[in-house]
């Protein structure tokens, strides 16, 4: 491997991370933030930088951040009769699998490094590098192993705090998170069979394609979108830390920085299964707008520029219209230069993802949370066979 | 007998239970659009927080404030130290020393003063018993001002110079009740010692 290529591996692992870690604060803000807007609140709008006598507070951004200080400066209290080691274990294990998750997210196009400044032709050579940190075999099916994990954090807390309430969390994290996570895999086991492979990178480049997979999977999407929520154990099912009943359920006696994991866990895995959302069902990557019935561009942002509809095509053009709108609107081609279509990927991958998380606090702020057995019932009773059934209606139509 | 209320049956759409959370997904999400792309104050934004230092609510008239002494025309307080408010004070946070006026004064034999007069504004809890049971109106909550924060303790303990400091909201220190000094016209006349 040259150096070009291992600076390239480090350069997407840092950007995975930097984006992750930055995502999760703001996450905090915008949760906090956005309730306030909800319920006819301002929220947090204090913590600000000093300077002078005006005191800049950037709409509460800064309030995570005084959050974290305030973490760190907390007495870490481990109660007397818990287990240390696995005390001290359960936050890392809730946390780091999240973060791994990122590495087989396809935030872009694959880079051509020969052409990134010019336009890309249309058979690229020369070196070349996947817009993700690892192109596994296994793709989306190492999301489900390492996410699976997560579980064992939540529970492995519940059990080592010498706290009843916080067994109690445990047990029910770790009750609801497995039963999710046979729906959750088994929703998207219908769009493995349609898109024919269990890449993301391949995923994507189906629904570039032809259309997104949300037009043929929205029961999946509906099925995965609930089963993630669960999985990330956000209300409505937020049941293994439920305030009025189990204190703060598994992380009852988590305080200062290792409580910060747990959240920090929570609201990570939370991008992790919007990212997946975003690439498995609205084209990832992909910016686009295409007749519904057939696979013409109206608009899309393709590798070599943007396309659109030739306007100039189009019988009886006012005059007007042609002599003022741009050469490349009546074209309907903008060549880019590969960098920026590249740039541009990646922010459309980001604004998606971030769309669905704003989703995502939208539902967590609009539901009340479900009792114990109403969460068990509907994911054994309804959502799974709900899955199986799409399955089997999805491959009937694969075969005919 | 205890009465068996059934259980209200559900439509088909209920029981599905997603256009159910699409319905309350839209109220959620026209209230945080109405909220924050309009600017606070305006016709659709449903936000009331006042940010309070910044922007400061007036009092209402009769509002509770911190405590002031009320002063007669020449300044000294109209206080007798009859001791009435401190005994009243459910809190127990009046101390009151009362002293004669000097020989002398027309007010001597008739009344007395307090010497020292504490009020600790830690303990008070602002129920206005005091000014409720005063005889003489020296002792009133107009200030219109809450007790300011202090990190230190001293700072809520006001003494009588203190207390006879405080202004009433409209920035008078005395009262608008008449007061009757010894000596004139108006005074009952009554003498604790010359007894007539
Ligand atoms: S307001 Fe109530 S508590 Fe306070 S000094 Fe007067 S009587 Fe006591
Ligand atoms: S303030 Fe009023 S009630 Fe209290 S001692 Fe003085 S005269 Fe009596």
């Amino acid at each position: 491997m040259d150096t070009v290529l291992l600076l390239a591996a480090v350069a997407k692992i840092l950007f995975a991370l930097v984006l992750v870690l930055t995502f999760s604060p703001v996450l905090v803000w915008a949760d906090r933030r956005q309730s306030a807007m909800i319920q006819d609140r301002v929220g947090p709008n204090r913590a600000g930088i000093p300077i002078g006598d005006k005191n800049f507070a950037l709409a509460g951004l800064l309030h995570p951040l005084a959050d974290a200080l305030k973490f760190m400066w907390k007495e870490d209290f481990i109660p007397p009769k818990a287990d240390k080691l696995l005390h001290a274990l359960a936050p890392i294990i809730s946390v780091i699998p999240t973060i791994a998750a990122f590495a087989v997210i396809p935030w872009g196009d694959t880079i051509w490094l020969d052409h990134l400044n010019e336009v890309l032709p249309a058979e690229p050579t020369g070196r070349q590098i996947a817009f993700q940190v690892a192109s596994l075999n296994v793709g989306i099916l190492y999301i489900f192993a390492v996410g699976g994990t997560g579980v064992i954090g939540a529970a492995i807390a519940g059990y080592c705090s010498d706290n009843k309430y916080a067994l109690l969390g445990g047990i029910r994290a770790a009750g609801q998170m497995v039963s999710y996570e046979v729906t959750l895999g088994l929703s998207l086991v219908s769009c493995f069979m349609l898109y024919n492979t269990l890449l993301l990178e391949n995923m994507v480049e189906w629904q570039v394609l032809h259309h997104w997979g949300i037009w043929y999977q929205w029961p999946a999407f509906i099925l995965f979108y609930a089963g993630s929520i669960a999985e990330t154990k956000r209300i409505p099912f937020d049941i293994p830390e439920g305030e009025s009943e189990l204190a703060a359920g598994y992380f009852t006696e988590y305080s200062g920085m290792k409580f910060g994991m747990f959240m920090m866990g929570e609201y990570i895995a939370m991008v992790v299964s919007c990212a997946i959302m975003t690439a498995v069902f609205f084209g990832g990557y992909d910016v686009s707008i295409q007749l519904p019935w057939d696979q013409t561009d109206i608009f899309r942002i393709g590798r070599d520029g943007i396309h659109g509809l030739p306007i100039a095509s189009i019988p009886y053009l006012p005059d007007l219209l042609a002599r003022y709108l741009p050469d490349w609107v009546l074209l309907g081609y903008l060549p880019l230069k590969h960098w920026i279509v590249s740039v541009l990927y990646a922010l459309s991958f980001i604004v998606k993802t971030t769309i669905l998380l704003w989703l995502t606090l939208m539902i967590r702020w609009s539901l009340p949370r479900f009792r114990y057995d109403q969460v068990m019932k509907m994911c054994w009773r309804y959502m799974l066979p709900a899955s199986l059934g799409w399955i089997f209606i999805t491959g009937m139509f694969i075969l005919l | 007998m205890a009465k068996l209320i059934p259980k209200p049956k559900m439509t088909a759409a209920e029981a599905i239970y997603v256009p159910e959370i699409a319905k309350g997904l839209g109220v959620t999400i026209g209230r945080f659009f109405t909220n924050t792309f309009s600017s606070r104050g305006s016709e659709n934004n449903q936000i009331d927080t006042v940010d309070y230092p910044e922007e400061k609510r007036t009092y209402p008239e009769r509002f509770r404030g911190i405590h002031r002494l009320t002063h007669r025309a020449d300044g000294s307080p109209r206080c007798v130290a009859c001791l009435c408010c401190s005994t009243a004070c459910p809190a127990q946070c009046i101390h009151i020393e009362a002293a004669e006026y000097p020989a002398g004064d027309p007010r001597a034999g008739y009344e007395r003063y307090p010497r020292v007069f504490v009020i600790d504004e830690l303990r008070c809890i602002f129920c206005g018993f005091c000014v409720e049971a005063c005889p003489c109106d020296a002792i009133r909550m107009d200030s219109g001002m809450h007790m300011p924060p202090s990190t230190q303790r001293e700072h809520f303990i006001f003494d009588k110079a203190m207390l006879m400091a405080i202004p009433a909201a409209d920035g008078s220190f005395e009262t608008a009740n008449p007061r009757h000094e010894p000596g004139e016209s108006s005074h009952p006349g009554i003498d604790r010692k010359r007894g007539h």
